[in-house]
């Protein structure tokens, strides 16, 4: 059993006099994949930057050990930097220390990219492309704990399938602990250890992927009627 | 070469390089529409300036610095546009000038002195120059990063108000000096055009940075001499070749994209 490593109790946060997350209290253990579902507007993405201490809170969050932090965000596209003269190069060289070029081109092969496309203008690129870039920009700094926000976001089938298997495999090898936002179900199934379910009345839930994704949890936490299928 | 005219080159030279860097890292903040509001902002503190007998630079500094200041929390507090908190800025500097600055001597705020700068203001323009030069360069990675996405930012380690103050500072300081030297009219062209130029020739962020410092430069000596040539004043005579060497930019720019 892994020991664990967040704890949070009683959270609650609140953002322009709404309440967002209420109550939620939940762990995580070392090592392990956690899916955060729900519908839009339930509060995953303020739920990760919550944990990630850029948000207001009340309650506590409680990491047991100092750990870095690798962050995927929500809505980072090609377009945001389509006005920048940046090259994919030039994006990794913002990072903090610059990471060297063979290493570069070993985590861009690593998520499905040529090296060529270091030249490439990063505004240029397709949304997965530049999608996979972001990926490999996060994973370069070897994090042992991974947000990621809805990461496949633009990404082809097949495409997603790489980098979710992708990230299982390096989670596995190095025991990282990974926080998922995702709206794809069979992902959640595949790789997920435990699912937390938020929905939009502030109510909560936390279990095994089978426990959480039966047509009667799905219907409540969507409000709809919603059909999973279990693959063999 | 005179002396006067080589203590005017140097320093244009310097005030020029600064402000083109400077352009860049604030086009790609969305933030060089900022500059003439800024600079325009700059006129109480002329007007005050010539109406007491101290430095313009003395008088336009403070107040450039409450101006950005201004802007950076009023954009907080509303979300509104920075160009609609920019207009305001703008009509709020020029129109408080216009009630102190005797109109007979406007022009000197307008369009600068560059070609009767001594030799201290020249020291003190080139110390300042490198100074806000250094500070630009060790913010401007992190402060790309924070215009693609803040939260990145501060995961790479970046603190995120203390970047922007210095930010805040460093346009102060370079429109401030451009006020003095070359007037305000001039100096949000300073800092807007070479980066523009610059933009629409680079694909990477090196070459977007160097070009932007060459676009700056060169306009910068080419306006002196062509203003000494036909007897013209010299601030106008700037932005005139830095538009020229931007139109250059657009034919060039299919090739690169």
């Amino acid at each position: 059993m892994n020991k664990i490593l967040l704890e949070v109790k009683n959270l609650n946060v609140v953002l322009d006099n709404e309440r967002i997350i209420e109550n939620l209290s939940f762990q995580a253990v070392e090592g392990e994949i956690l899916t955060i579902l729900g519908p839009n507007g339930a509060g995953k993405s303020v739920l990760l930057r919550t944990l990630l201490g850029f948000l207001p809170y009340e309650g506590s969050i409680v990491w047991n050990q100092k750990l870095k932090v690798g962050y995927l965000p929500q809505g980072l596209n090609q377009l945001k930097v389509k006005d920048l003269p940046l090259t994919v190069w030039d994006f990794f060289v913002l990072k903090n220390p610059i990471p060297k070029k063979d290493e570069i081109i070993q985590f861009l092969n690593l998520v499905g990219l040529e090296k060529e496309i270091l030249y490439k203008v990063a505004g240029h690129l397709s949304g997965g492309q530049f999608q996979r870039m972001l990926v490999a920009w996060v994973l370069i700094s070897h994090p042992h704990i991974l947000f990621f926000d809805e990461p496949t976001t633009g990404i082809d089938i097949g495409g997603g399938e790489t980098i979710y298997s992708l990230l299982h495999t390096i989670s596995k090898k190095e025991n990282l602990t990974l926080f998922l936002v995702t709206h794809d179900l069979n992902i959640v199934y595949k790789y997920s250890n435990n699912v937390l379910c938020l929905n939009r009345k502030g109510h909560s839930c936390l279990g095994s992927p089978k426990e959480i994704l039966s047509p009667e949890n799905l219907e409540q936490l969507f409000g709809t009627e919603i059909k999973f299928y279990e693959h063999h | 070469m005179s002396q006067q005219l080589i203590i005017t080159l140097i320093s244009g030279i310097f005030i020029s390089g600064v402000a083109g860097y400077l352009g860049t890292l604030m086009l790609s903040k969305k933030m060089s529409v900022v500059a003439g509001p800024l600079a325009h902002l700059a006129f109480p503190g002329a007007a005050l300036a010539l109406v007491f007998g101290f430095n313009i630079f003395l008088g336009v500094f403070p107040f450039v610095i409450i101006g950005a200041i201004i802007i950076w929390i009023l954009e907080k507090k509303t979300k509104l546009p920075l160009e609609n908190l920019a207009a305001i800025i703008f009509a709020g500097g020029v129109g408080s000038a216009l009630l102190f600055l005797p109109i007979e001597k406007a022009e000197e705020a307008l369009v600068g002195n560059i070609m009767n700068i001594t030799l201290v203001e020249a020291l003190v323009v080139i110390i300042l120059s490198i100074i806000v030069f250094y500070v630009i360069n060790k913010l401007y990675q992190k402060m790309i990063l924070m215009n693609i996405n803040e939260d990145l930012a501060i995961i790479e380690g970046t603190n995120v108000s203390l970047y922007n103050l210095l930010y805040l500072l460093s346009i102060a300081v370079v429109v401030a000096l451009g006020v003095y030297l070359v007037g305000g009219l001039i100096t949000a062209a300073l800092i807007a055009v070479p980066a523009a130029s610059a933009k629409n020739i680079s694909r990477g962020l090196f070459f977007y940075k160097i070009s932007a410092i060459i676009f700056g430069i060169v306009s910068t000596i080419a306006g002196i001499f062509v203003s000494l040539f036909f007897n013209l004043s010299a601030g106008p005579m700037i932005i005139v070749c830095g538009v020229m060497l931007f139109l250059f930019s657009i034919v060039f720019r299919r090739q690169v994209i």
